[in-house]
């Protein structure tokens, strides 16, 4: 699990990485500068075995197996445990009433985990690590717009979203847009959007389209890397969906900073793998 | 390429700056600092604050420091990421804090509001930027920890003294004549 951890914080997925030195070579001036220096960060995290961002983010764990126990639990916390001391993680985690920092990445409500019962793997276990910046998190949004804005209110949506985050999420970024459910399912859709490989298109032709569209919108908006201007806001945009109540049309906007930290590990009867 | 078509200036320079070396430097401009930095985020900045709105002395003096917007990923003397946060957070303290304390710089990311750039004018003081995310490259201009203050913050919250040689290019968002970088391009 700490190794898993390990690999999540210093190595950027390579769909991500191939995305960013794509967009570098289109922009110039301080764009690509930018662009140059946070890929020469990539480099120097991975080779040095360090985490990339000193924001080593709120760990979100999606795990799936035909069965859930209370020993997954137990396991994800020894990683982080052990993981906050070896990679090691910056302690990020916080009462919220005190502020106080026990050290350790945990406390009440932590380690969050999303169980999603699968009885295909049987007692074989897919766990989705997502290190999320607090950056980036802070300028999420979610909305619940009433059905009859229809498309062009999704869409209004999350360009205000992106537009009121500027340069703080640490473009370009990844947008996550969870449409439909209830409030809280459109925001964890809007997590599970920004697990999805920026090389793996959806099957889903109306998601597809939004992407498309919402992808050119976004650029359009000039913030560029860091907020300083460019032509490259957004390095790509995930959407999903679930069937919603009639009244209500839940949208959550979840940006992803440029170093998207997202792992799957698996473990498989006795084989443990990480998948890069 | 920033500026009014004008090359920009590389500025290498301590973290104490004087006044006039402040207001020397112009948006666009790159500067490499090698010194002490002065990590200070959400909590570090309330706290100064409180002690200078009563009249306190600061464990350290920010008299013509660099504050670096940053909570470090520290191990032991070690810096092993150090980027900086979202400099926006600080925008209700940092003009009072600019005022107050006599700071000549600050390096963040993101930006900072309106009061931070009529204070950055009215006292001879810039707002750096450096790309964020990029700890792992900002922890190799590192030197190590020379100090902590306030560490029952939390560690991300402390006010780490960080040793730098060379540390940038930190690109000046913020200066002293009221421009900011942001703005500059907006009107190219």
């Amino acid at each position: 699990m700490a190794e898993a951890i390990r690999v999540l914080e210093t190595e950027l997925p390579r769909d991500i990485e191939c995305t960013l030195r794509e967009v570098a070579g289109k922009e110039e001036g301080l764009a690509a500068e930018v662009l140059g220096m946070i890929l020469a960060n990539v480099d120097c995290a991975r080779e040095g075995l360090v985490p990339m961002c000193q924001d080593t983010g709120s760990l979100i764990f999606f795990l799936s197996s035909g069965r859930c126990s209370p020993v997954h639990r137990d396991a994800i916390e020894g990683g982080i445990r052990m993981a906050t001391d070896s990679v090691p993680l910056r302690a990020n985690t916080v009462q919220p009433f005190t502020r106080e920092n026990e050290g350790n990445n945990l406390g009440r409500g932590n380690p969050i985990i999303h169980f999603e019962h699968d009885p295909s793997l049987g007692e074989d276990i897919v766990l989705g690590i997502m290190a999320k910046g607090a950056g980036s998190e802070n300028v999420g949004r979610g909305y619940m717009l009433e059905p009859d804005l229809g498309l062009p209110g999704i869409r209004d949506a999350v360009l205000e979203t992106v537009s009121k985050a500027g340069g703080k999420p640490c473009p370009p970024i990844i947008l996550g847009v969870g449409i439909g459910g209830t409030a809280e399912v459109a925001y964890l859709l809007s997590k599970k959007a920004l697990m999805r490989r920026l090389d793996a298109a959806t099957d889903d032709p109306q998601a597809d389209a939004l992407e498309r569209d919402l992808m050119k919108s976004v650029n359009e908006l000039g913030i560029g890397p860091m907020g300083l201007g460019g032509r490259h806001t957004a390095l790509g945009v995930r959407v999903e969906w679930a069937h919603c109540h009639t009244a209500s049309l839940p949208v959550a906007v979840s940006i992803g900073c440029w170093a998207l930290r997202r792992v799957t590990a698996e473990w498989r009867g006795e084989a443990f793998r990480v998948v890069r | 390429m920033c500026g009014d078509a004008m090359e920009p200036e590389v500025h290498r320079l301590g973290t104490r700056l004087s006044e006039a070396e402040a207001r020397e430097l112009r948006v666009g401009d790159r500067v490499f600092l090698t010194g002490e930095l002065l990590t200070m985020r959400d909590m570090a900045h309330v706290r100064a604050l409180e002690a200078l709105r009563s009249g306190e002395r600061l464990p350290f003096s920010l008299e013509g420091r660099v504050i670096y917007h940053c909570g470090p990923l520290v191990k032991g003397e070690r810096v092993v990421s150090a980027g900086p946060t979202t400099s926006m957070r600080m925008e209700r303290s940092e003009p009072e804090l600019i005022r107050k304390s006599g700071l000549r710089g600050m390096v963040g990311k993101g930006g900072m509001g309106e009061g931070t750039r009529t204070a950055l004018m009215e006292c001879g003081a810039v707002y750096m930027e450096y790309p964020g995310g990029a700890g792992a490259l900002a922890a190799r201009a590192t030197r190590g920890v020379k100090g902590v203050f306030w560490r029952e913050l939390g560690d991300p919250e402390a006010v780490w003294v960080i040793a730098v040689e060379d540390f940038g290019p930190c690109f000046v968002s913020m200066d002293s004549n009221g421009e900011t970088l942001r703005n500059v391009r907006n009107r190219k």
